[in-house]
């Protein structure tokens, strides 16, 4: 077989190491690249073969899990998801993820990201507790009020649209497009009934409104996600139930179970027995 | 937990300009934040010069006569720019924020098509009635008087 061609690229990694810095620095690799390398498997190299001290966070390798988001050659991306020689013949520039605080080299700390998520309470969240606690059967959705929100359950949470996102950099209350988008994938749920209780963080004044519609969010998104479309719908249901123009959002009622048919008996979950 | 320190890497107002894969509505983003920051200011330069008045006539004419120099003609047509723009583009953000021309959630399939791909005619529309607007406005400012 033949062998493949090697490209010489310098990559020159934004490293920051919190026990002897005090801002990061530029540290310089050379490595023989060849197709099909992605900026990932270059990263892993480099740690195997020229820098063990090197840090990263990754898991799947397949664009799946959104471990890998960092900022290169200055566009946050998912580094599994990035050929390297289809961005450059030279030089690479790799950094953490901008907008968030920088935990070791590679490694941003994602837990405001994740805060403000649970914040928005990404759940269906209903008025009938006693349904939600014993249900009595499934919730009616027809395939068109799947389609509503479909597209916004495919966020990974890698954190790209926040890192992009131009709002998110100067304005730290702003909840950004993640926590937005999946704000609205809930409130549209026709079995979700939380709207009222979501509205506390998404229409106050560093809320949905701070989105002036720069697009950066859904031209990162390595998941076709969109969150500025889901952000500007989040603003016209907001618009419409404050100036009450809405329909009134009927909660998906329960499909009672045929005649004959038997409900399956609820599984237990196990004691919980960490450490164990 | 060991807390140990952290860098913060916002990107602050560079931010504006920095991280991301700059597509045309970013730099409309852009302008539009920094149109609307120049009319703020423009306000307040407005209110000080009007204040001039309480001082008399002579301070008047004499804050008008500095108004007449050509670089305030120039400072008049940025103002006109921005406030042509701010208010154009505004309406288009708003036509947006009320669900017109961002299209309907749909599945993602590669190569993506996000809604700024849905807008882009609108877009395109405002921008021509801007630029029209403004070349209007700098015939009026710098060729007709």
């Amino acid at each position: 077989m033949e062998q493949m061609k090697k490209v010489p690229i310098t990559f020159y990694i934004r490293r920051f190491d919190p026990v002897t810095d005090e801002e990061p620095r530029i540290q310089k690799y050379v490595l023989q690249v060849e197709k099909g390398m992605t900026v990932l498997d270059c990263i892993h190299v480099i740690k195997e073969e020229q820098d063990p001290s090197l840090a990263f966070r990754f898991s799947c390798r397949m664009g799946v899990c959104g471990s890998c988001a960092m900022l290169i050659n200055g566009k946050p991306t998912l580094a599994c998801n990035t050929q390297t020689l289809d961005l450059t013949d030279s030089v690479l520039t790799v950094g953490a993820l901008p907008n968030f605080n920088i935990i070791r080299d590679l490694v941003p700390d994602l837990v405001p990201m994740f805060g403000v998520h649970q914040r928005v309470q990404p759940y269906i969240i209903r008025k009938d507790t006693q349904e939600m606690e014993k249900p009595s059967g499934e919730y009616f959705q027809s395939p068109h009020q799947l389609e509503e929100f479909l597209q916004f359950t495919y966020c990974i949470k890698c954190g790209v649209c926040m890192a992009a996102c131009p709002t998110m950099a100067t304005d730290r209350q702003y909840p950004g497009p993640m926590a937005l988008t999946q704000a609205y994938r809930y409130n549209t749920d026709s079995r979700d009934d939380g709207g009222g209780e979501r509205k506390d963080l998404v229409a106050k004044s560093h809320g949905v409104f701070g989105c002036h519609y720069a697009g950066e969010c859904s031209n990162a998104c390595p998941k076709g996600v969109d969150p500025a479309r889901a952000i500007q719908l989040l603003k016209r249901d907001l618009v419409r139930d404050y100036l009450h123009l809405g329909k009134d959002h009927a909660c998906a009622k329960t499909h009672p179970l045929p005649p004959n048919a038997e409900r399956k008996p609820k599984i237990e979950a196990p004691p919980f027995t960490a450490g164990t | 937990m060991r807390e140990t320190k952290q860098f913060d890497n916002h990107f602050g107002i560079i931010g504006w300009l920095g991280g991301g894969r700059w597509g045309i509505e970013r730099y409309l983003y852009i302008i539009h934040r920094v149109a609307g920051l120049g009319i703020l200011l423009f306000f307040m330069m407005h209110i000080f010069e009007s204040s001039v008045r309480i001082f008399g006539p002579e301070s008047w004419n004499a804050a008008m006569n500095v108004l007449k120099h050509p670089v305030f003609k120039l400072g008049e047509f940025v103002v006109y720019f921005g406030f042509a723009f701010h208010a154009l583009n505004g309406l288009r953000l708003i036509l947006i924020e009320l669900g017109f021309a961002v299209g309907k959630a749909e599945e993602p399939v590669y190569p993506y098509r996000s809604s700024l791909n849905v807008q882009r005619p609108l877009m395109i529309v405002v921008m021509v009635i801007a630029a029209v607007v403004i070349l209007a406005g700098g015939m009026n400012i710098f060729v007709l008087h």
